[in-house]
């Protein structure tokens, strides 16, 4: 037997320290309470992070302000393009630590972090470096201004690309950022916040500030901040849109999804099954846009279930520094109880649940690749986010039937096609109201392409060109 | 199913079967293989690993130039690949030309090494079916049980299946107890489509190997195109209970590319096909390389070319 020795990514390259201030004005400084962050893989304390409150928050608010008024508002494009050139290359030179933080405090597997997120995060970097100085043909008329300071809040999912997708446009569009990372991931923003520092970036362009959910309220409700951008989920963003309602603020909001991957019954079925994996097991299901309704054509439901199972007890599940791991660990305690809740909410309904025959650690948050067969529109399986690595299989007889239920959810982020007709891919995909819409593939991402919702996924555009608009005031 | 239809075959049963596959999609399919060849394999895992390979090894010289001493000591090199380390196993089986083949059943008797020789015209398979019949025959009774044919690449761009389909039954038959292997050419196929129908042909005809590469064209063996015959093999299994082997050939000199393909074999069509019977490496140089890294993992350090054979 082809036993897979253990091949653990050495962690000595990277130096967690015990306890991180906040970041403010272009230094670190302590908060008035902190919080700790764990290891979800072995629920190990990593380090302890200060906790921003109202007054923190306000001392960043104050610092972007002065940067975006005294230096970064008024600096040519070209000499900001320098500073996020330079953040890039950083980026990319500091990658593997970068790489082995991500995971240790994510639980997301290294081969993740090193083959996706962090090529992408540098990625970002890049593209909106070269539009700094082009923002004039960028569609918005010929001198767009930026709008001041942007107060961000990403989640914990994907902790340094999000920080990407909102910072990079922001800078380069000219604003300052106080940014508040996710409660349970922050230590790869901080690191982010050294690499600021190794860049020069002028004090109080970018402001890190850790914390839960009130110090994420202090950012939104802050009277100075003009813009604010959410990524997270729709309760939250139902409460940040109320909030800013009636303000001069302007919104972005990234929020949930429960994608349809539509299979049809001429697809490349082994890719398909691939897609399948990819689009909800990548990132333990941790993904707004996986595709986590399976939407299967009658005729080949049971092929294609066989090969999807036959697959899926290949998955690898464990240590996330393993380079041979495909699933990592879950998130955090609270998001492994909701996974458990939902699951055993579908069997209750009376799905027919299913999964991977592995070992799981003893310590830590875990949860097996699990698909549930069997499953109907009106099970809450099939309506509400587990982000998790729980797949809903449906099936459909006709095109019409595919789109109808494809579409028939409050969500509408993304969805995949698979067919190896292109004339099927065109016509499926006009009618798909998802704001991406992959085709063969899914879960491919890219700076240039933008990424946002219909209804209750959100509102905004980020990437490419379209993700400038959000910065500037157009 | 498949198997009640056959009995009625005609060309366009064959096409209405063959084109009735599902597709590959090209970009999917290169970055499963791809992926599979990220996978990192140490110590235990890796020592495991090479010596299976090794054991997998059709150690092949095919040259015009080839004589029976360089045969001769292709033979003593199969059987003791390291002559300084007992340990090390034997390769499968070694792959020479049928002129060769008496050179090399004498220097391989007893060894329990299998003995393949190429035939049909290798390696265009530009012959009349005739000569294909006499080469296999000629090459069997000299002592080869194990034939690797080339299909009619030609015919098979063509459309014209059933004469790929009637010439590999022929060559079956003609094989009489050798194994046959059925050499593809996937270099001259063009499309992964092509690979996937061309696997399911040569099996239905009754091939008990399927073989990506004479080795003669570039490119010869890849991952992703192996990648599409094991899916085939997987699945001709399940559908018909009849389990089929797989040999990349040509192009594989790496110990690091070994692995890959013992990855990809666990991963696409599972553990039954990890046995020098059922997956095997049509290659020159792969084994020193193999016995370099074997050495490497045992001692820690690296010897010089010199300290291993040449053939």
């Amino acid at each position: 037997m082809f036993e897979y020795a253990p091949a653990p990514e050495s962690r000595s390259i990277v130096n967690i320290k015990p306890s991180y201030g906040l970041f403010i004005n272009g230094s670190f400084v302590d908060g008035s309470s902190s919080f700790k962050t764990i290891n979800p893989a072995s629920e190990e304390v990593l380090s302890e992070v200060a906790s921003a409150d109202a007054s923190d928050v306000d001392k960043a608010v104050k610092a972007a302000r002065t940067a975006f008024s005294k230096t970064w508002g008024k600096m040519p494009g070209k000499e900001r393009a320098k500073y996020l050139f330079r953040i890039a290359r950083l980026i990319q030179e500091r990658s593997r630590e970068l790489a082995v933080l991500e995971s240790l405090d994510n639980g997301k597997p290294i081969k993740e972090s090193r083959d996706v997120d962090l090529p992408l995060v540098a990625a970002h970097f890049f593209y909106y470096a070269g539009w700094a100085d082009k923002l004039g043909y960028a569609g918005f008329g010929p001198n767009p201004k930026p709008l001041g300071v942007a107060g961000q809040v990403i989640p914990w999912n994907f902790p340094l690309l999000m920080l990407a997708w909102k910072i990079a446009p922001a800078l380069a569009a000219g604003n300052t950022v106080v940014l508040k990372p996710a409660e349970t991931t922050p230590l790869t923003a901080l690191l982010f916040a050294e690499i600021c520092q190794q860049a020069d970036l002028p004090p109080g362009v970018v402001n890190i500030v850790t914390g839960a959910g009130e110090t994420g309220a202090a950012i939104v409700e802050h009277p100075d901040v003009n813009k604010v951008a959410f990524t997270g989920s729709t309760d939250v963003g139902r409460i940040i849109a109320r909030a800013v309602a009636g303000t001069q603020k302007k919104v972005t909001l990234e929020l949930g999804g429960k994608a349809a991957n539509i299979i049809f019954e001429d697809a490349a079925i082994d890719q398909a099954v691939e897609g399948i994996v990819n689009g909800i097991f990548f990132n333990q299901g941790h993904v707004c846009c996986a595709g986590s309704r399976l939407l299967l054509q009658e005729s080949i439901q049971d092929a294609v279930l066989e090969k999807l199972k036959r697959r899926m007890t290949t998955l690898r599940v464990g240590d996330p520094l393993d380079k041979n791991t495909d699933i990592g660990a879950i998130n955090s305690a609270e998001q492994l109880s909701r996974i458990r809740t939902l699951s055993e909410i579908g069997e209750s309904e009376g799905a027919e649940m299913w999964q991977a025959p592995c070992d799981l650690p003893a310590h830590g948050f875990w949860f097996r690749p699990t698909i549930f067969t069997g499953v109907s529109q009106a099970h809450r399986i099939a309506r509400e986010e587990i982000f998790g690595p729980v797949l809903s299989v449906l099936t459909f007889r006709t095109p019409a039937e595919a789109v109808e239920k494809a579409n028939n959810t409050p969500y509408g982020l993304s969805a995949g096609v698979w067919t190896e007709k292109g004339s099927r891919i065109l016509q499926i995909a006009d009618q798909l109201r998802a704001g991406v819409v992959w085709a063969n593939t899914f879960n491919k991402f890219d700076p240039t392409a933008p990424f946002g919702g219909y209804k209750e996924s959100g509102y905004g555009r980020e990437g490419g060109r379209h993700g400038l608009e959000a910065y500037l005031a157009a | 199913m498949v198997k009640r239809r056959l009995r009625l075959v005609n060309n366009a049963e064959l096409t209405r079967i063959l084109h009735g596959l599902p597709g590959v999609d090209k970009v999917g399919a290169e970055a499963r293989a791809a992926s599979l060849g990220t996978r990192s394999i140490k110590t235990t895992a890796k020592a495991w690993a090479i010596d299976t390979a090794i054991r997998m090894v059709d150690l092949t010289t095919l040259e015009g130039a080839d004589t029976p001493g360089k045969v001769r000591a292709l033979c003593a090199k199969a059987r003791q690949p390291d002559p300084s380390d007992q340990t090390v196993p034997s390769v499968a089986a070694v792959c020479v030309y049928p002129s060769m083949v008496p050179t090399a059943a004498e220097a391989l008797k007893g060894s329990g090494i299998h003995l393949a020789s190429v035939a049909t015209a290798f390696p265009s398979g530009q012959a009349p079916l005739s000569v294909k019949l006499d080469d296999t025959k000629a090459a069997v009774s000299a002592g080869a049980d194990e034939i690797d044919m080339v299909i009619s690449r030609g015919a098979f761009l063509a459309g014209r299946y059933l004469d790929v389909y009637d010439e590999i039954v022929e060559v079956k038959r003609a094989c009489g107890d050798a194994h046959l292997k059925v050499i593809l050419e996937t270099g001259e196929l063009a499309t992964y489509d092509n690979v996937r129908r061309a696997s399911w042909l040569a099996m239905l005809a009754g091939g008990d190997f399927i073989k990506t590469s004479t080795g003669k064209v570039t490119p010869a063996a890849t991952l992703p195109v192996t990648l599409i015959m094991l899916e085939a093999v997987r699945d001709f299994l399940a559908e018909t209970g009849r389990k089929v082997g797989v040999k990349p050939a040509g192009g594989i000199r790496t110990t690091k590319d070994a692995i890959k393909y013992l990855v990809m074999v666990n991963e696409v069509a599972g553990e039954g096909w990890l046995d020098p019977d059922w997956f095997r490496f049509g290659a020159s140089t792969l084994l020193n390389d193999l016995l370099m890294q074997r050495h490497k993992l045992a001692t820690g350090h690296y010897s010089g070319p010199d300290y291993f054979t040449l053939d």
